[in-house]
């Protein structure tokens, strides 16, 4: 019943330097990705003409990626719109075979297999899931509808986005950096957050194992020395939490030494309404942020 | 050479009264059914998963107590550096703790210092992928053995004092989607094991194998076959690609000899149609013979589920008076209260937000609401698919005579995703999200009192945690939280007293133990076994 192909580890005591290679083999391996180690992307999607794969992918796409791309892959709250034309991470199929396969690092885009909840897919699954992407994608992306220029001065002067928000390096801290919305985001979801901001707050810091990342909450607290500040949570747990106030100062306060602490989901952002924001300035600042994007 | 050799004998010659008289004071004894039967005898040591027989995950352990709680402070820290959940508990014999990591890694450390006596890590195949992480909950003792079931389906015995494996049996084919990550039980000289795998299409079983041997002793279908009962339950050819793991570690009654399991999903997990049925023996409780596996009674908690409602619970036992009773808190969001020598059911009660019921049959089980079921479009459904608790362990506390669960109060959007059955490919037939409510999810540590099913008090969470709980006689309650805090409570109050930030999401059930007369309590957390005590 010993299985020859699964032999132990030597014991380390009898075999130090045998056990120390070991380790590091497997810490490599691991580091590799022991699911994606055997999946090695080819250039061409090998269904790409076979209409059945996209329908199968379809289901696993709604199985595994729609959770943060949205049911039609037209983007969620977590996730881009996928029937974009021009794809950020590269458009080839061994592009996408890789984003997928890999994830992106520092994103909230999962390595195949690797998200702790579901189940990886096998290499004929992700050219599936490739041909279902292809399936829904816009043949061009249309010309953005704005004026991305118009949209970058309304950003930086009369409607004041800039006061809080960062676009490639320059810019205000209260809010999000903005520099990769327009690739990360869904041109609707982007609309919402300018029309109403707190219908969902942003996301903010994503901690490497906790399920839920911590949001742009507003926060109001008192000292026990009776001062006041007003912000945004940068993150929190039971104990403690850590905020940014208005005026881009970060505090640290355990919260059951505050005289008051008070959370709130409206958002510090201002509604930009038709009568703030005309439709047409809408366009074009949502023009400016998808041509920031796409850079 | 040869004096060297002479050194080192003469030193042993030397030390060989020291090391006795070392010894004397916590002679290493083997583990035998009889002490797993009378683990109440030997506190200092945590013998098997849930700490007892009866599951209650309860130290009788009082030197750290309400009193000094405030004063812990870390121990050691023992590092497997593996990414992951670490959701073992560990043992803890006679000064020896023994635990498992991800990717199937196992260890022996001295239990005082951290140190590493042993290490073990199987090497898995390319191919397996299990569900929702490479990871393990922990191991079983007897004899001079350790037992673990592993990501690609075997059951390993480990010498317990090298690591060097004893045998190696072959539950079932991984490539099918099978996989193990509870960690056994002992009962007498068999050793239990249940499988996962709910999200490929498995037919489950909970299987036990000979100690000494690895030679399987008996396998009972947690699906029927043709011709025995409950088979009927499936639509068609359904029952072969069912589900119904068994994932999570079983409790036993000495005085019945009777041992108790419990089971998951039906597969799909999310698309009712195609089994239609009740789905026997899917998220049930079942009461097994432990020398045969026959099925004594069961009871099912979520009928024909298309929610993911796993019942992989730790079935606890407790006692009240002459009622000898099972205590669950249902990931379908009800706690309930079992007639354990029948399985009939005492009464059901939430225990968290549910929509997915609004009415019980005349014996007082919840039954689902038609319009529950997950459609194309999605439909919001509480609990959501992660359950309004989890593998995650509640404790049983005798003193206070309550039952402290962790709750999730999260609540998804169902969609079905039809998806064809291939072997070894995902079979969950959904797609959930969670729901876009403005309101964030949130948990709770809940204490219920089991007479009435009403809450007593709650320590609410941040956000929804992974992990489980322990009690102890200092009348203390350990939990974790997805912040990364690991938290004493006071057991009658849910005051905190205590808490430590560990630096990632707990996904474990802490334990606690003695040596040298000092208690500890451990916990596995990020890629660290955290050990604390009094200074
Ligand atoms: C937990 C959320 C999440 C899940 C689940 C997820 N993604 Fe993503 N995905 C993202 C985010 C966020 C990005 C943007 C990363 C970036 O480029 O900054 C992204 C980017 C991508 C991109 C690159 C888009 C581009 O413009 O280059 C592709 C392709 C993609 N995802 C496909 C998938 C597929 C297929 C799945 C399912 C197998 C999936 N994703 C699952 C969050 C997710
Ligand atoms: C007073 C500060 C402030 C101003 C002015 C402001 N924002 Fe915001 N913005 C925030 C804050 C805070 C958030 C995070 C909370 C939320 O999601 O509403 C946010 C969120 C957003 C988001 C969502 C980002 C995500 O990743 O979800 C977008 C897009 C956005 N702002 C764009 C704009 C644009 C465009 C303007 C100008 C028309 C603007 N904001 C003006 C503070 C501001």
């Amino acid at each position: 019943m010993h299985s020859a192909k699964n032999p132990r580890l030597p014991d380390p005591l009898k075999q130090p330097p045998v056990w120390a290679a070991t380790c590091f083999t497997c810490t490599l391996l691991l580091m590799m990705g022991l699911f994606t180690a055997s999946l090695k992307a080819q250039d061409k999607n090998p269904f790409s003409a076979d209409p059945k794969a996209a329908k199968l992918g379809e289901s696993q796409f709604r199985a595994n990626c729609a959770f943060c791309h949205g049911l039609g892959a037209r983007g969620g709250g977590r996730g881009p719109d996928l029937t974009r034309a021009r794809k950020r991470r590269g458009n080839s199929d061994a592009d996408l075979f890789r984003t997928i396969n890999e994830g992106v690092p520092g994103t909230a885009m999962p390595q195949n297999g690797a998200t702790q909840q579901g189940v990886g897919m096998t290499e004929e699954e992700i050219w599936q899931v490739i041909s279902y992407i292809r399936s829904v994608e816009r043949k061009a992306d249309a010309t953005a509808i704005g004026n991305a220029a118009h949209g970058k001065e309304i950003f930086n002067g009369t409607a004041g986005c800039s006061t809080c928000h960062m676009i490639q390096g320059k810019g205000g801290r209260i809010g999000p950096d903005l520099s990769a919305t327009g690739a990360t985001r869904s041109t609707d979801y982007i609309v919402e957050s300018l029309r109403s901001p707190s219908r969902r707050l942003a996301q903010g810091i994503s901690e490497a194992m906790k399920e839920f990342s911590q949001e742009y909450e507003t926060v109001k607290v008192e000292t026990a020395d009776g001062q006041k500040f007003m912000g945004v949570v940068l993150n929190e747990d039971h104990f403690t939490f850590q905020m940014m106030d208005t005026r881009e100062q970060i505090h640290l306060f355990e919260k059951d030494k505050l005289r008051s602490f008070e959370k709130s989901r409206e958002s510090l952002m201002p509604v930009y309404d038709q009568k703030t924001l005309s439709d047409k300035d809408l366009q074009d600042v949502v023009a400016y942020l998808l041509a920031v994007g796409a850079q | 050479m040869k004096s060297a050799f002479m050194k080192t004998g003469m030193r042993l010659a030397l030390m060989a009264p020291l090391v006795l008289c070392g010894r004397l004071s916590n002679a290493r004894a083997q583990v035998t059914p009889q002490r797993l039967l009378d683990s109440a005898k030997e506190p200092q040591n945590w013998l098997m998963y849930s700490g007892d027989y009866a599951g209650r995950r309860f130290s009788a352990l009082d030197q750290i107590n309400a009193s000094n709680a405030a004063m812990l402070v870390p121990k050691w820290a023992y590092q497997t550096m593996a990414g992951g959940k670490f959701e073992t508990t560990p043992l803890v014999v006679d000064g020896i703790l023994y635990g498992t990591g991800q990717d199937n890694r196992a260890f022996a450390l001295d239990a005082r210092a951290g140190r590493p006596i042993w290490q073990y890590q199987r090497a898995l195949a390319a191919d397996i992928r299990p569900c929702c992480g490479r990871v393990n909950r922990g191991m079983a003792i007897l004899g001079d053995k350790v037992f673990l079931g592993t990501l690609d389906a075997h059951v390993l015995a480990l010498d317990a004092k090298t690591g060097s494996v004893v045998w190696d049996a072959t539950a079932v084919d991984y490539r099918k989607g099978y996989s193990i990550t509870l960690a056994p039980l002992v009962i007498k000289n068999l050793v239990l094991v249940g499988v996962s795998g709910g999200e490929y299409g498995i037919r489950g079983f909970i299987d036990a194998y000979h100690a000494a041997t690895g030679e399987r002793k008996w396998r009972f279908y947690t699906i029927p076959g043709p011709g025995e009962p409950g088979h009927d339950s499936w639509e068609g050819d359904s029952w072969k690609i069912g589900g119904a793991p068994a994932w999570i570690t079983g409790t036993y009654d000495l005085a019945t000899n009777t041992t108790f399991w419990t089971t998951g999903n039906p597969s799909p997990s999310n698309r009712g149609e195609g089994r239609s049925g009740d789905n026997l023996y899917s998220d049930s409780l079942l009461a097994l013979d432990p020398d045969t596996g026959k099925l004594k009674w069961y009871f099912q908690f979520s009928k024909h589920d298309e929610h993911d409602y796993d019942a992989t619970q730790v079935p606890v036992m407790v006692d009240q008076g002459d009622r000898h009773l099972i205590l669950q808190a249902n990931r379908n969001g009800f706690f309930y209260v079992i007639d354990r020598t029948n399985g009939k059911l005492e009464f059901a009660n939430p225990f968290a937000k549910v929509t997915w019921s609004d009415s019980k049959d005349t014996s007082g089980v919840p039954i689902a609401r038609k319009d529950a079921s997950p459609t194309l479009e999605g439909n919001r459904v509480c609990p959501g698919a992660a359950g309004a608790t989890n593998w995650m362990s509640p404790a049983y506390d005798p003193q206070t005579q309550l039952f402290y669960v962790t709750a999730r109060e999260q609540c998804d959007v169902f969609s079905t995703a039809p998806q064809p059955y291939e072997a070894g490919h995902a079979y969950y037939g959904s797609a959930y999200f969670p729901n876009d409510d403005a309101v964030p999810f949130t948990g709770a540590l809940r204490a219920i009192d089991p007479n009435t099913g009403k809450l007593k008090w709650e320590w609410r969470h941040p956000s929804p945690t992974w992990s489980g709980v322990l009690s102890t006689a200092g009348g203390l309650v350990f939990t974790g939280d997805a912040e990364g805090n690991f938290i004493a409570l006071e057991a009658a109050s849910g005051k905190a007293l205590w808490h430590f930030q560990c630096g990632a999401s707990v996904y474990s059930s802490p334990m606690s133990f003695a040596i040298d007369g000092k208690q500890y309590v451990a916990v596995a957390v990020g890629s660290t076994l955290f050990t604390f005590g009094l200074p």
